[in-house]
């Protein structure tokens, strides 16, 4: 399944875009992904960490992704 | 403001010139908007499941600030103060744990993505 993830802050950086596409081969979950934007984009390994969201919410590394999900990357968050 | 209410307390942040020593030009504040507006929806229901308060404001400003700008404010009305109090810490800690909004020191000799690394 090929996911599209919106990227913010650092992420858009590594990226070199504001979002990425991912191709997930086996099971697609949200750990999956995570495995798979780490293999494609090391550096999101220096991070002090990252979450990913599924419309809207943060989501559990055994969420299941559907096509139709909107899906992102959100390293560290540091508002106020 | 509200009748039944003794007390507001306030937080204003306001962009430093300084992060450990080193001057800062500006910030650069980016947001996930749609899910941001339902992080801080979530704090401040959670803010009022915990404590007698009647009113909170919580707004947080995107884009370029200047030093002396104020990225976020932070407003809690109830009937007394150490509900206001405590409810206003809440929000903002809570704020900067959850909410998906970055921000961007820029410095004469470069730029960081503050919490990024490590």
């Amino acid at each position: 399944m090929k996911v599209k993830v919106l990227a913010f802050g650092i992420a858009k950086d590594i990226f070199g875009s504001s979002s990425t596409a991912v191709e997930l081969s086996g099971e697609a979950t949200v750990e999956a992904l995570r495995t798979a934007l780490e293999m494609q984009y090391p550096r999101l390994k220096q991070l002090s960490s990252f979450m990913i969201a599924v419309n809207d919410e943060y989501a559990e590394a055994g969420q299941e992704l559907a096509p139709e999900d909107e899906v992102a990357i959100i390293p560290p968050v540091s508002g106020g | 403001m509200s009748p039944t209410c003794g007390g507001i307390d306030v937080f204003i942040g306001t962009v430093r010139n300084a992060t450990k020593g080193k001057a800062v030009l500006r910030l650069e504040f980016e947001a996930y908007g749609k899910m941001a507006l339902k992080e801080m929806q979530k704090i401040a229901e959670e803010a009022q499941a915990k404590w007698p308060i009647e009113k909170i404001l919580l707004h947080h400003r995107t884009g370029v600030l200047q030093v002396g700008e104020v990225p976020v404010i932070i407003a809690v009305a109830a009937a007394h103060r150490d509900a206001a109090f405590d409810a206003c810490r809440y929000i903002i800690d809570t704020l900067k744990q959850t909410v998906p909004i970055w921000k961007k020191e820029i410095f004469e000799d470069g730029e960081v993505w503050v919490a990024a690394h490590p």
